[in-house]
């Protein structure tokens, strides 16, 4: 066993920390230390600085546009982008559908689609879930029928994250009604510029406007835009889940966080002192920074296994679980270190001098309720449970 | 020992839910609570005619009540329906008033909004931090500081005020016109405000204050909590029959053992809740008023925050949504714990008892 990093690992490290310092424009790291929710600019820019340098599609293989870096490589990466507060990569394109094409697509959807998802021509989202297929995924309804030389697509889709910046989606649409429910199921691109996609948003808890319910009408697409073999979606769905469950454990962002909520704690009083004195307070603190020293760990052991097998296992269920347990802790805390200064709904108080308790902390209940999300999307952690139980422990 | 509301309580509870229920239904109150003035007037006004106010003083005081089960009557059917109203500054209004002996009638009739400023930046919950000074000048006083989350503030006529004076802390009325006020809405609802004074003109209310403000506090406490726990059962009940509206996998997810457990052990901790608030209730006025309502606010904050993230959990995706109540309704259960001292401060509070 050596925990160390290697001499190159090193070197690594301190070029991309260097790289970031010099290429991270302030005003961008200022919004994404704030919470604030980004715009679409904010992260087309940001996605156009790191493909100038050849790192926007970190998990993709080198023939394909990706820098072919090691699991250590990626983790370092990730680590130091949280650290200097880059903005989070939009993943629809790079992390989901770019694999997919890669593995599933046809030499002419490869040539055509990936260069254009990493010089931002195309904005994708996903159009999975619909408004009675959330868990049980495969039970969804949204139906592609063949006309000619066309897809005919019908159906709604929901919780589309960010589906209102998107040019494209792809989606899991039912090819085969008779056939058994994951059986008929197939992968298909579709132009959100088709005649017949309405795309209606939904507002979230905090009041943030990030998910979108869309609804498909007669809409037509050519049937090349398939995926893989029709009515073989399903094994994609479930390749694309697998990948969208890698860099899940969120161990940055927690690190991020942990920072956070120290920094809070210093300047927020409590009693005469700085909270972070308080011995219960400090105890929590405490408490998620071993969790969180573990799961660093255990994130970097199961990349290691990942790569060994040339695929993430079930174990990354694990990952999810605690990854998204341990965050949410971290922004509850951070919430409870500001007390009554959290209570404002953001944007309310915003004149200089009535900005009250610590720098930067308006955001810092609705980043608490939004992240809620984490243990819900992407298989919620009932569900990761479930997987768990079946693969690993074979009851 | 009865644990049955007398005949009159009963009866109050009964009105009020009645009202709540027919005239301020989760669809009403999400519109109104998020945007200027952050309550509905015109049913705040209703509200008072109903007596609800008099229902939080003693007779003594020219109230009907006062006591905590009043208080926690009142409250319980507030939280049901999450009612933005601000009752929280009257209730402790009242009680810093009924201290003074003085008359409060208009508080009573609501013909004046009161508010009250404990909370500074640096002395969310404790007393002995406040900073804000109060000078004696010609016949009455000046006030200078930074008064923080006045819930109602951005209403108030009038705010009653902590400050320091002489050696200890003094209560004083300062007009809202008098002072700097900033209204805003509040991450769950509701409205707020930020108080600045620079020499405000005051008049004393009490001058040796802290045991009456200490019972303030403790009053606002009893009524936070009924408050959460008429919300946590309304939020248990909506998780429960989406349990059984909701079908995945081809079954209600009420069908899932591990969501069935985890709403019994729901249940367990809104049982807890309701009793703590009993007891704290009963004490309140008592020499023990303080310990049992720090008992109250601890065991509420940690039942609060599970009702809040499990039935978010529980639900999905949907419960993420401003459309759906229960996303509201965990926002209030998680957002009162930074009111009147958090989880941690009570029990802080609770665990000082043990030195002596
Ligand atoms: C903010 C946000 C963004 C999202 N973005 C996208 C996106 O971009 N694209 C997309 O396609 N989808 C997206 N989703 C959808 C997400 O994947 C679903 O919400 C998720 O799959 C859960 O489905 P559901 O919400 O319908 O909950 P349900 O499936 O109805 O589940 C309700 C509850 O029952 C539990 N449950 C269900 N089945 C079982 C079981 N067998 N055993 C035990 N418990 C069970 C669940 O864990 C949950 O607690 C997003 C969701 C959110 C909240």
């Amino acid at each position: 066993m050596d925990l160390s990093y290697s001499a190159e690992d090193l070197a690594f490290r301190d070029e991309v920390r260097a790289y970031l310092a010099e290429n991270l424009p302030e005003r961008i790291s200022d919004v994404v230390c704030s919470g604030a929710e980004l715009t679409k600019e904010i992260i087309e820019e940001w996605h156009a600085i790191l493909n100038k340098r050849g790192w926007l599609a970190t998990i993709w293989p080198k023939e394909f546009g990706g820098p072919g870096w090691s699991p250590v490589q990626k983790h370092i990466f990730e680590e130091e982008c949280c650290r200097a507060y880059a903005p989070r990569i939009v993943p629809f394109g790079l992390n989901m559908l770019g694999p997919v094409l890669q593995v599933f697509g046809s030499k002419e959807q490869q040539d055509h689609y990936l260069p254009r998802i990493l010089d931002g021509t195309d904005w994708w989202c996903q159009g999975y879930s619909e408004p009675g297929a959330g868990s049980d995924l495969a039970s969804l309804k949204t139906r592609a029928e063949r006309d000619g030389d066309e897809w005919v697509i019908n159906g709604q889709k929901t919780w589309t994250t960010l589906g209102q910046f998107a040019d494209w989606i792809f989606c899991l649409c039912r090819t085969d009604p008779d056939a058994k429910n994951q059986e008929g199921i197939s992968f298909i691109l579709v132009d959100m510029a088709t005649p017949g996609i309405e795309v209606r948003p939904i507002k979230l808890i905090e009041g943030g406007y990030e998910v979108n319910e869309i609804f498909f009408t007669d809409v037509r697409v050519p049937v090349g835009n398939l995926v893989g073999k029709e009515n073989k979606g399903w094994t994609i769905a479930k390749f694309l889940l697998t990948h969208e469950r890698t860099g899940i454990a969120g161990v940055g962002f927690s690190m991020q966080s942990l920072e956070e909520v120290k920094a809070i704690a210093r300047k927020t009083m409590r009693g005469g002192k700085p909270l972070i004195e308080d011995p219960l307070f400090a105890a929590r603190v405490a408490q998620a920074e071993i969790d969180l020293e573990a799961m660093k760990i255990t994130n970097l052991r199961m990349l290691f296994k990942a790569q060994e097998q040339g695929a993430p296992g079930p174990e990354t269920s694990l990952l999810k679980i605690k990854g998204t347990v341990i965050n949410q802790e971290l922004k509850d805390l951070a919430r409870r270190a500001l007390g009554p200064a959290a209570a404002p709904f953001p944007g309310h108080i915003t004149e200089g001098n009535l900005m009250f308790g610590p720098a930067d902390t308006e955001h810092n209940a609705a980043r608490y309720f939004n992240n809620r999300k984490t243990s819900i999307f992407g298989g919620s952690n009932e569900i990761q449970r479930n997987i768990v139980t079946k693969t690993m422990l074979e009851l | 020992m009865d644990f049955n509301l007398t005949e009159d309580r009963q009866m109050l509870a009964d009105t009020l839910n009645r009202f709540l229920g027919e005239q301020y239904p989760v669809e009403h109150r999400i519109k109104v609570a998020y945007d200027a003035p952050y309550h509905d007037p015109a049913k705040w006004d209703q509200l008072v005619e109903l007596g609800a106010l008099y229902a939080l003083a003693s007779e003594e005081a020219g109230g009907m009540g006062g006591t905590g089960f009043d208080i926690s009557v009142v409250f319980e059917a507030l939280g049901k329906t999450l009612t933005p109203e601000p009752f929280l500054g009257a209730l402790m209004a009242s009680r810093l008033l009924a201290a003074a002996g003085g008359d409060q009638d208009a508080l009573l009739t609501g013909a004046t909004k009161y508010a009250v400023g404990i909370t500074e930046i640096d002395a969310p919950y404790e007393l002995d931090q406040i900073a804000t000074q109060a000078t004696a000048k010609g016949d009455g006083f000046t006030l200078s500081g930074r008064k923080s989350t006045v819930y109602g503030g951005q209403i108030a006529d009038v705010i009653l005020i902590a400050a320091k004076h002489d050696d200890g802390l003094g209560v004083f009325a300062v007009n809202a016109a008098d002072a700097n006020v900033t209204g805003y809405g509040l991450m769950d609802g509701g409205g707020a405000a930020e108080i600045l004074m620079d020499d405000a003109p005051a008049t004393l209310v009490l001058a040796d204050a802290e045991a009456a403000l200490n019972d303030a506090v403790n009053a606002g406490i009893v009524a936070l909590c009924a408050e959460a726990v008429g919300a946590m059962e309304v939020t248990h009940a909506t998780t429960v029959e989406y349990f059984k509206q909701r079908k995945q996998f081809g079954v209600p997810i009420g069908k899932f053992q591990v969501l069935q457990h985890r709403a019994v052990d729901m249940l367990t901790e809104i049982e807890q809740a309701r009793s703590i608030v009993i007891k704290a209730a009963a004490e309140l006025g008592g020499d023990d008023a303080s310990k049992y309502a720090s008992m109250a606010k601890n065991l509420i904050g940690r039942a609060a925050r599970l009702i809040a993230e499990e039935s978010i959990q529980m639900h999905g995706g949907i419960a993420m949504t401003w459309e759906y109540s229960v996303s509201h309704y965990a926002k209030r259960l998680i957002m009162l714990d930074a009111q009147l001292g958090d989880t941690d401060y009570h029990l802080s509070q609770v665990m000082k008892g043990y030195a002596a």
